[in-house]
């Protein structure tokens, strides 16, 4: 539930073991935060970010195993979350992998389990935490897409095309969402160092994980419906959007 | 549940307004509640999250009933009545409500489920001690008459208990006589907290009623200087028609919720409602309302906060930690606030009830704009206020953590098993139960 002053007590993370993920978490943890949820597919990671984070000891963490994969199963999760901590305050939805698009390329099934991790998963999830947040006539999504869902570029087509559709899956549920009592929150963060895209060159207006969580809490305590990271890419993205394919093209595919 | 056949809610505060489904009593169906439940609301005065239900239902109180035994003073009431209906009705008859709380605007099934008290506290306790049955709606959907004689834990539970034991329709409550509809009042204009305090324990021997207004937005050694109040009913029967009652309409500010507190217009109505006070004053006749209810003569007056809304932060401490009620008038005045009410009051012994707020001690309210730098403010002058043996008013909170009931209130488990019995599935449960754990 909120308080008066804004604060809320239980917040769930899908995905819970990104480095994204921790840092929003030390960003949107307050004094009013009772249950952390941290939903992934490696328990015992979670337990390890668990006991990494730095909470007051009247904060219950919880590690829950959910697998973006496992469709018939997200439903019975949000389920569970609810019956341990009560109403979800906030969900975020941090899962998804990057792929490989060559390896894609050249082996087509295996784009399936990526497509599974990064929408259909995300997006029946969304719908069961969106649903039970009706109920509630309260809470929060934040959503983690990406710019990449912006303007889909050829060398990320397929991880591209699965967070535009992620993406715009959110941005249609805000609208309907908002006179349940519901917001959203869509996050797209430009290149972000970490784990997940270790080994590549870095693009322009790169970021960091702690500068994306910042830039989330400040966004879900300020209700805003999309937040760029960093902001600067709301404008670039802008003038890209505009671009004939054929010099956008020539830009994005370095 | 879709949004055309809800209405918005709030507290009093403003602070968290929701959309319930709202049915009268008289339509209530136990069995269409669904997985959010119920909760009963009066007239809206709990300043947080007590009267509403997000996602669920309200109920509203309805039903007129007012049957007064002239002889005994003991009225048979609904609980959809408010005190102040019921003081029309009963002071032309010399008949007075034992407790009020600063407002008249709340409804009798209020008055027990918070268990309000007044400025009379030390010496009349709270209003659940005048309760002598309740009539209400419980969870099963049976509809049942409970005393402290024929179900003492349930009854115990209900006084205070914020509507989660169930919907009070109906109670019997025992008015105390008086012989005018006036108030024989003394004033004390006191330049520091000590002064204050002093002129507080001093005044409760010999007076009925004592209450301090005290100020939070000068620092040092002024701060928590204040205007003490005390008085009794006037003896005085003389004059054509000593018992009429009739307060005035309250006025209206007209136009949209506009703030106007802030730490610059809270420090000037400070001062000026320091001064205007004389420094000592004896036997000044007032009328009941003017006493007991002087923000009533403004209609709506919580507007004045703003769209924003406000806290009203109230504990109690015991009478040996007054040291706290010292430290939280300066770290508000530090924080140069927008702040202009704070009340102070001492509390005689509590009860058994095991979610009444009075124990004995000093509590004090202070209404506070609803920042989360105020939130942060108040948490650090919590764990002071826990740490001293002292609790958080219910029918006010907006922000305390389950952690502050649990440790406020050593009985909170007896509570649970009353729920547990009457209530196991938590049909009758709000925003506040939710938050707070209870």
């Amino acid at each position: 539930m909120r308080d008066a002053s804004g604060g809320v007590q239980n917040i769930v993370v899908f995905g819970g073991t990104s480095e994204i993920a921790v840092a929003t978490l030390a960003h949107l943890i307050t004094p009013s935060t009772t249950a952390v949820v941290l939903a992934c597919r490696d328990v015992d990671a979670g337990r390890a970010v668990a006991e990494s984070l730095d909470v007051a000891d009247t904060v219950e963490v919880v590690v829950e195993h959910w697998d973006a994969t496992a469709h018939d199963s997200h439903q019975g999760v949000v389920d569970a979350i609810g019956a341990r901590v009560g109403d979800l305050d906030i969900v975020i939805m941090a899962a998804g992998v990057l792929g490989n698009q060559d390896a894609l390329e050249a082996d087509p099934t295996s784009a399936v389990g990526m497509i599974d991790a990064n929408v259909t998963g995300p997006v029946v999830t969304l719908l069961a935490c969106a649903r039970q947040m009706r109920a509630q006539g309260h809470g929060h999504l934040v959503v983690l897409s990406s710019v990449a869902s912006v303007r889909v570029r050829r060398a990320a087509a397929v991880y591209g095309a699965a967070k535009s559709a992620l993406d715009q899956f959110a941005l249609a549920m805000a609208d309907g969402l908002s006179a349940d009592g519901v917001d959203v929150t869509v996050v797209r963060p430009g290149f972000v160092h970490g784990r997940m895209t270790a080994g590549r060159p870095p693009a322009p207006f790169a970021t960091t994980p702690d500068a994306v969580g910042a830039a989330t809490a400040a966004a879900v305590r300020r209700g805003r419906r999309v937040v760029w990271v960093p902001s600067a890419l709301r404008a670039v993205f802008a003038v890209l959007s505009l671009l004939p394919r054929p010099l956008f093209r020539a830009i994005a595919d370095r | 549940m879709s949004v055309a056949a809800t209405h918005r809610v709030s507290g009093w505060g403003n602070t968290t307004p929701v959309r319930v489904r709202l049915v009268d009593d008289a339509e209530v169906d136990m069995s269409a509640f669904g997985s959010r439940g119920a909760i009963p609301r009066g007239l809206g005065r709990a300043y947080g999250d007590a009267a509403q239900n997000s996602g669920g239902t309200v109920v509203r109180a309805t039903g007129e009933t007012i049957d007064l035994d002239d002889a005994t003073g003991l009225v048979r009431v609904s609980a959809a009545v408010s005190i102040d209906e019921l003081l029309r009705h009963v002071i032309p008859a010399g008949w007075f409500v034992p407790v009020s709380a600063g407002t008249r605007f709340v409804t009798i099934g209020g008055a027990i489920a918070a268990d309000i008290h007044g400025k009379n506290h030390h010496r009349d306790g709270s209003f659940g001690d005048w309760v002598r049955s309740v009539r209400m709606l419980l969870a099963s959907g049976d509809d049942v008459v409970v005393t402290p004689q024929s179900d003492p834990e349930l009854f115990a539970a209900t006084c205070g208990g914020m509507g989660l034991t169930g919907l009070i329709r109906e109670a019997t409550v025992q008015l105390i006589p008086v012989s005018s509809s006036q108030m024989a009042v003394s004033t004390r204009r006191c330049n520091d907290l000590d002064a204050v305090m002093s002129t507080m324990v001093d005044a409760e021997d010999t007076n009925r009623y004592t209450v301090a207004w005290v100020d939070a937005t000068v620092r040092g050694a002024r701060c928590g200087r204040g205007i003490v109040t005390f008085g009794d009913h006037a003896e005085d029967a003389s004059g054509a028609d000593p018992t009429a009652y009739r307060p005035r309409s309250p006025v209206r500010i007209p136009g949209p919720a506009v703030p106007l507190v802030n730490s610059v217009t809270g420090r000037i109505f400070s001062e000026m409602w320091f001064r205007r006070a004389p420094r000592a004053r004896d036997d000044e006749t007032m009328s009941i309302p003017a006493y007991f209810h002087p923000l009533d003569g403004v209609d709506r007056w919580n507007r004045v906060w703003g769209r924003r809304g406000f806290v009203q932060h109230q504990f109690v401490v015991p009478l040996d930690a007054d040291d706290v009620v010292r430290e939280a008038l300066a770290t508000v005045a530090a924080s140069r606030p927008a702040n202009f009410l704070n009340v102070l009051k001492r509390f005689g012994p509590g009860s058994d009830r095991p979610l009444s707020f009075p124990m004995p001690g000093w509590t004090l309210t202070m209404d506070l704009p609803a920042t989360a730098e105020v939130a942060s403010m108040l948490r650090g002058l919590d764990e002071r206020v826990l740490a001293a043996g002292g609790r958080h008013y219910l029918a006010k909170d907006a922000l305390v953590s389950p952690a502050a009931v649990s440790a406020g209130y050593p009985d909170l488990e007896r509570f649970r098993s009353v729920r547990d019995r009457v209530d196991p599935n938590r049909v009758w449960c709000s925003d506040l139960s939710r938050r707070l754990g209870l």
